[in-house]
C-alpha cells in the first residue's frame, strides 16, 4: 500500500506552511509593551496546561486518523482498477469491503472513546482547580463594559478595595478567583496563555480560576462579539512574584497623589472643572463617577484604551484630544483643551502613579 | 418492443377516473404528445413567468438566485480579507465591517446554502423519482417569491446602511432594543422569520413528493441516495426552521412590542436566545451537509460505475445524523458557564455524530476502491470534498472536547473549522453536482479543461485561505474583529489567508466563465452522458416540460443500469390535465391519480402580502392588520376549491 502522506494537519506537520508559521513566530521576539504572551499552545498555568495536554492527544489522534483516511482515499484512486466491465460487484469483493468498513468503524469508535476519556479527564482536572468561593483566595471582580474591562480587587474592608482597568495583576503560583459579570452585553474573558474563555452574561455571574506559574505579561481579549469596537477590547494579565504583587496592591490602595508641582496643581484644577469628572474617578478628589475607568493610578498602567496604545505622554494627549481617532466608537468624547490647559492636565495625569 | 411502445404498468389501472383508455396500446395511440406538451406549457410572457409552477423552471430560478447570492456573499468575504490583510487597516470602518461579516453569514447560511440545497431538490427530486412535478406546485412558486423578496429586501437594507450588524447569530442583548436601536436588527429579525417560511414550505413539498409521487416500484429501499438525503433534510428543516422562527418572533416582539423574553431584570434570560438559536443553528449545518452527501453518493455511483457500497449503512447514517443533529446544540455554548455535567453530555453526543459521518466516508472510499473510476471534474470535486471534509470533521471532533473548546471557541480556529465543513462539506459537492447535472439542466456539457482549472484553483485557494486560520486561533485571534494590532504578530498568516482568498476567487471566476461559455458553445449532451443510473437521466436533456412521456416504472435501485428495452412504463395518465400517479409511501405501489393545480397568480400575490406584512412591520405595526387581510384574501382565492371535474372538461370520452 502506498504510504499516505499526511496533510499538514495542524501545528507541527506544516511542511507546506512552515515558512509562514516561522514568519508568524518572528514578531514574538520584537514585541513592544502593548502585548504579552497570547499563545494558547504555550501554557503558563495549570489550567492552560491541562487543556494543552488534551489538545496534544487530540492532535495526534486526529493526525493519525486523517493520514489513514486520506491514505486510503489516495490509494483507492491511484490503484489499478482491473474490474470487469459490469455494474455489479462480485460477492467476495463485497464481503471484503464489509469487513474493512466494519473494522474502520470499530477503529473510529475506539478513537472517539479515547477522546471522550481524555475530555472527561481534562474536565475533571479543571474542576479540581476550582476552589470554593470563600476559601480566602484573591478574588477579583471583572466587569465587562463596552469596550473595556473594569477590574476590582475585592477585600472584606471597603477601604482595601482596589479599582483599576484593563490590567489584572496577580501573584505568581497562586490560584486567583475571577468573578465575571457584565454591565451591558455579553462579553467573553479570554487570556489564552492561562485558560480558555468564559462568558460574561447579563443577569448571571460566571467564575474562572486562573493561575500563572511564571512571571510574565499575558494578553487577553474579549472573545464574544460585543458590538462596534469588539476588536479593541483587550486586557493584560501581569503575573509577578508575591512580594512585588503585594507592593503593587498597597500602592493601588492609596488615594491619588497630591500634585507636587504648580503645573500638576493646575492640571488637577483643569481635570476637576472639565467634563472628565462626569465619567471618571480619581480617589482623593471630588471625581467619583464610575462610567469610565478609574484614573486614580492611571500613570501606573501600561496602556490606554483597553490595550490600544502604550501609555505615553503623546498617546495620552492624543487620547484626550481625539479618542475616536485611536479607538473609533469608544464612549469617550473628544476634548479640545487649549495647550495651556492640556499640558498641565497631562502633567497631572502622568503624576497619578 | 421499443421503449416508445409501452407495456402496462400492472397497477396503472388503480386509477379511479377512467378518462383515458385502459389498454396500453389503446392508450399509446390515444396519447397526443402535442396535447401533453400544451397541458404542461405555461402562459407566455411576463404574466406566465410570474405564474409558472413547473418545478424545473422554479428550480432553475432558485439555483440561479442562490448562486448570485453566493457570489455576493463571496464579495463580502473578499472585502473582509482585504481589511484583515494588514493590521490596523482602515479600508473598512468597524461599523461597515460588522455589517459585512453579519451579511456574509446571513447570506451564506440563509440565502445560499439552504436555498441552494432545496433548489437542487426542487429541480431534481421529481425527475429522480420519475414524476412530472413537485407535490404542491403553487406552494413552490410561493416559496420562490418569498425567498427572492426576502433576499432583495435584506440587501436593500444593507445598501442603505441599515444592514444588520450584530452577527448572523444575533445574540441578545446586543441585538435587542437597548443595544441595537434603529432598524438594522429589525431587518434581520423580520427577514429571517420571513425567509424561513420559504425553507419550510420547500421542505413540505419535498417530503410529500418523495413519499407520495415516486415511480411505481421505487420502494424506499430503491430510492436514490440524494432523494433519501433530501427526505431526511426536509424533515429536519421542518423542526429546525420552526424553532428559529419562534426565536426570531421573540426577538421581533422584544424589539417592536417591548416584551422581556431575554431581559434578566424582568425574569427573562439572554441564554434562552442562545438555546433557541442553536437548537436551529446546529441542525442547520447538517441541513446543508446531508444533501451534499446525497449529491456525493450520486456522483460516486456514476463515476465509479458501481453500486454504492453500504447503501443501507449510508441511509441509516443519514437518519442517525438527522436525529443526533438535534442533540448537540449546546457545544456552541460551552463557555457560557453551564454546569459541567451538561457540558459532558453534549460533548459525548458531539463526538457520537462523528460515527455516522465516518461510516459514510468509509463507504464512499470503498466505492471508489472497487470502482471503474472515470476521473472527470465532478469526481475531482468529490475527492476534494472528502479530503477537506475529513479534516474539518476532525477539527469538529476536537471542538467537542469541552476544555479544548474553551480555548478554541470563537477564535479563528473555529472559523477555519466551519469553513472546512461548510465549504468542504457543501460547496465542493455543489460544484461537483453542478458539473454533473449541468448537462441535464441545459443539454450541454461544461468544459472539462476549465473544470480542472476550476477545481484545482478552488482546492488550493481554499486550503491556503483557511488552513492558516487554525494557527491564528491558537495565537489568540478572536473572530469578528475588524482589525488587529501589528504587535500581535497575526499579520503574516492573515496575509497568506488573503492571498489564498484571491486564488479561491479565481477558481469561482473560472466556473462562471465555464458556465457562460458552455451555455452557448458547450458540447451537446445526450440524455445520459455519464452512463448514470438514476431516472433523471432517462429524461431528455433538458427534460421536456412533462418530464417523461410515460413516467417510468422501477425494478431496482439502479434503474437505468438494469432497464431492459421493453421495460414497463406508466400508462393511463391524461394528456389534457396536469395529472400524476400517486403511490403508497413505502412500497410505491400505485394508489390513485391526482391532478396538479395549474399556474396561478395567487401564490405571487400571497408572497407580496407576506412581504408587506413582515417588511412593513419594521416601520409600522399597521402592516400587521393590512398584511393579514391581504394575505387571508389571497390564500382564500388561491385555495378556493375547484369542482372536481373542472379540470377534466376536455378529457376525451372513454373508449
Amino acid at each position: 500500500m502506498l504510504s499516505p502522506r499526511p496533510y499538514p494537519l495542524l501545528r507541527y506537520a506544516g511542511a507546506a506552511l512552515a515558512p509562514a508559521l516561522l514568519l508568524a513566530a518572528l514578531p514574538d521576539l520584537a514585541r513592544a509593551g502593548l502585548v504579552g504572551e497570547h499563545d494558547a499552545l504555550s501554557p503558563a498555568g495549570p489550567q492552560a496546561m491541562h487543556i494543552d495536554r488534551l489538545w496534544r492527544a487530540l492532535l495526534w489522534g486526529c493526525t493519525a486518523v486523517f493520514a489513514l483516511v486520506t491514505g486510503a482515499l489516495v490509494f483507492a484512486v491511484v490503484q489499478h482498477h482491473p474490474a470487469p466491465n459490469t455494474h455489479d460487484l462480485p460477492a467476495p469483493a463485497r464481503r471484503r469491503v464489509v469487513r474493512v468498513i466494519s473494522f474502520a468503524v470499530g477503529l473510529c469508535v475506539a478513537v472517539l472513546s479515547w477522546f471522550t476519556a481524555e475530555t472527561l479527564i481534562a474536565e475533571h482536572r479543571l474542576r479540581g482547580l476550582e476552589r470554593p468561593e470563600d476559601d480566602g483566595h484573591l478574588t477579583i471582580l471583572v466587569t465587562g463594559r463596552r469596550w473595556w474591562w473594569d477590574i476590582r480587587y475585592e477585600f472584606p474592608q471597603a477601604s482595601d478595595i482596589v479599582a483599576t482597568a484593563n490590567e489584572i495583576h496577580i501573584p505568581v503560583g497562586r490560584p486567583v478567583h475571577l468573578r465575571l459579570v457584565t454591565a451591558d452585553v455579553i462579553h467573553s474573558f479570554w487570556v489564552p496563555a492561562l485558560h480558555g474563555k468564559r462568558d460574561l452574561i447579563p443577569g448571571r455571574e460566571n467564575h474562572l480560576w486562573l493561575q500563572a506559574d511564571r512571571p510574565g505579561v499575558y494578553e487577553g481579549q474579549c472573545a464574544e462579539f460585543c458590538g462596534y469596537q469588539h476588536a479593541k477590547m483587550r486586557l493584560l494579565v501581569i503575573a509577578r512574584p508575591e512580594d512585588e504583587f503585594h507592593r503593587w496592591i498597597a500602592e493601588q490602595r492609596l488615594p491619588a497623589r497630591e500634585p507636587a508641582t504648580e503645573s500638576e496643581r493646575l492640571g488637577r484644577e483643569v481635570f476637576l472643572k472639565s467634563s472628565c469628572v462626569m465619567c471618571h474617578t480619581v480617589r482623593g478628589t471630588g471625581a467619583a463617577s464610575r462610567a469610565g475607568p478609574d484614573l486614580t493610578h492611571l500613570a501606573s498602567r501600561r496602556t490606554l484604551g483597553a490595550v490600544s496604545v502604550p501609555n505615553t505622554r503623546g498617546h495620552l494627549a492624543g487620547w484626550i484630544l481625539d479618542p475616536q481617532g485611536i479607538k473609533p466608537g469608544n464612549h469617550m468624547p473628544p476634548h479640545a483643551f487649549p495647550a495651556e490647559e492640556l499640558h498641565p492636565l497631562l502633567d497631572y495625569l502622568e503624576s497619578l502613579k | 418492443m421499443t421503449p416508445q411502445d409501452p407495456r402496462p404498468c400492472d397497477a396503472a389501472s388503480a386509477a379511479s377516473d377512467a378518462a383515458p383508455p385502459a389498454g396500453p396500446r389503446a392508450y399509446d395511440a390515444w396519447l397526443d404528445e402535442a396535447s401533453l406538451r400544451r397541458t404542461w406549457t405555461r402562459a407566455p410572457g411576463f404574466y406566465g413567468w410570474l405564474t409558472a409552477t413547473d418545478h424545473k423552471e422554479i428550480g432553475r430560478r432558485f439555483i440561479a438566485t442562490a448562486f448570485i447570492f453566493f457570489l455576493v456573499g463571496g464579495v463580502l468575504a473578499a472585502l473582509m480579507r482585504i481589511q484583515l490583510a494588514s493590521p490596523e487597516n482602515t479600508f473598512l470602518s468597524p461599523d461597515r465591517y460588522n455589517q459585512i461579516f453579519t451579511m456574509h453569514g446571513v447570506t451564506m447560511m440563509f440565502l445560499f446554502a439552504v436555498p441552494m440545497m432545496e433548489a437542487a431538490a426542487i429541480y431534481l427530486v421529481p425527475l429522480m423519482v420519475g414524476t412530472r412535478n413537485l407535490a404542491f406546485p403553487r406552494l413552490n412558486t410561493f416559496s420562490y417569491y418569498i425567498y427572492l423578496f426576502g433576499g432583495i429586501l435584506l440587501y436593500v437594507g444593507f445598501v442603505l446602511d441599515i444592514g444588520p450588524d450584530a452577527g448572523w447569530f444575533a445574540y441578545v442583548p446586543l441585538a435587542g432594543p437597548e443595544f441595537s436601536p434603529g432598524k438594522r436588527m429589525d431587518f434581520w429579525a423580520e427577514i429571517i422569520t420571513f425567509l424561513e417560511i420559504s425553507a419550510l414550505v420547500g421542505a413540505v413539498e419535498i417530503v410529500a413528493t418523495v413519499l407520495k409521487l415516486r415511480a411505481p416500484g421505487m420502494t424506499l429501499r430503491r430510492m436514490p441516495l440524494f432523494v433519501w438525503a433530501m427526505l431526511v433534510t426536509s424533515v429536519m428543516i421542518v423542526f429546525a426552521m420552526a424553532t428559529v422562527e419562534t426565536a426570531s418572533v421573540y426577538l421581533i416582539l422584544e424589539r417592536l412590542v417591548g416584551t422581556h423574553f431575554f431581559n434578566p431584570a424582568q425574569g427573562g434570560d439572554p441564554l434562552l436566545w442562545q438555546h433557541a438559536f442553536w437548537f436551529f443553528g446546529h441542525p442547520e449545518v447538517y441541513i446543508i451537509f446531508i444533501p451534499a452527501t446525497g449529491m456525493v453518493a450520486q456522483i460516486l455511483i456514476a463515476f465509479s460505475q458501481r453500486p454504492i457500497v453500504g447503501y443501507p449503512a449510508i441511509v441509516t447514517a443519514m437518519i442517525a445524523t438527522g436525529f443526533l443533529g438535534f442533540g448537540l446544540w449546546v457545544h456552541h455554548m460551552f463557555t457560557t458557564g453551564l454546569p459541567w455535567i451538561g457540558l459532558s453530555v453534549f460533548a459525548i453526543i458531539s463526538m457520537l455524530i462523528a460515527i455516522p459521518s465516518g461510516i459514510q466516508v468509509f463507504c464512499w472510499i470503498a466505492t471508489l476502491w472497487n470502482g471503474r473510476l472515470r476521473l472527470r471534474t465532478p469526481l475531482w470535486f468529490v475527492l476534494g470534498f472528502i479530503f477537506i471534509f475529513v479534516l474539518g470533521g476532525l477539527t469538529g471532533v476536537m471542538l467537542a472536547a469541552v476544555p479544548f473548546n474553551f480555548q478554541a471557541h470563537d477564535t479563528y480556529f473555529v472559523v477555519a473549522h466551519f469553513h472546512y465543513v461548510l465549504i468542504g462539506g457543501a460547496v465542493f459537492p455543489l460544484f461537483g453536482a453542478f458539473y454533473y447535472w449541468f448537462p441535464k439542466l441545459y443539454g450541454r456539457m461544461l468544459s472539462e479543461r476549465l473544470g480542472r482549472w476550476n477545481f484545482w484553483l478552488m482546492f488550493v485557494g481554499f486550503n491556503l485561505t483557511f488552513f492558516p486560520m487554525h494557527k491564528l486561533g491558537f495565537d489568540g485571534m478572536p473572530r469578528r474583529v475588524y482589525t488587529y494590532l501589528d504587535e500581535t504578530g497575526w499579520r503574516p498568516l492573515n496575509q497568506l489567508s488573503s492571498l489564498g482568498a484571491v486564488v479561491l476567487a479565481l477558481g469561482v471566476l473560472v466556473f462562471v466563465v465555464n458556465v457562460v461559455r458552455s451555455l452557448r458553445r458547450g458540447a451537446p449532451a445526450g440524455d445520459n452522458p455519464w452512463d448514470a443510473d438514476t431516472l433523471e437521466w432517462a429524461a431528455a436533456s433538458p427534460p421536456a416540460l412533462e418530464n417523461f412521456r410515460n413516467p417510468p416504472v422501477v425494478d431496482s435501485r439502479y434503474p437505468l443500469w438494469t432497464r431492459t428495452p421493453d421495460a414497463p412504463v406508466v400508462v393511463g395518465l391524461s394528456d389534457r390535465v396536469q395529472e400524476a400517479l400517486v403511490t403508497i409511501a413505502i412500497d410505491a405501489t400505485p394508489d390513485h391519480r391526482t391532478v396538479f393545480p395549474g399556474p396561478s397568480i395567487w401564490p405571487f400575490i400571497a408572497a407580496c402580502s407576506v412581504t408587506l406584512l413582515f417588511f412593513g412591520t419594521i416601520f409600522t405595526l399597521w402592516a400587521v392588520p393590512v398584511g393579514l387581510v391581504l394575505l387571508t384574501t389571497s390564500l382564500v382565492v388561491w385555495l378556493w376549491p375547484r369542482h372536481p371535474d373542472a379540470d377534466r372538461d376536455e378529457a376525451p370520452p372513454a373508449s
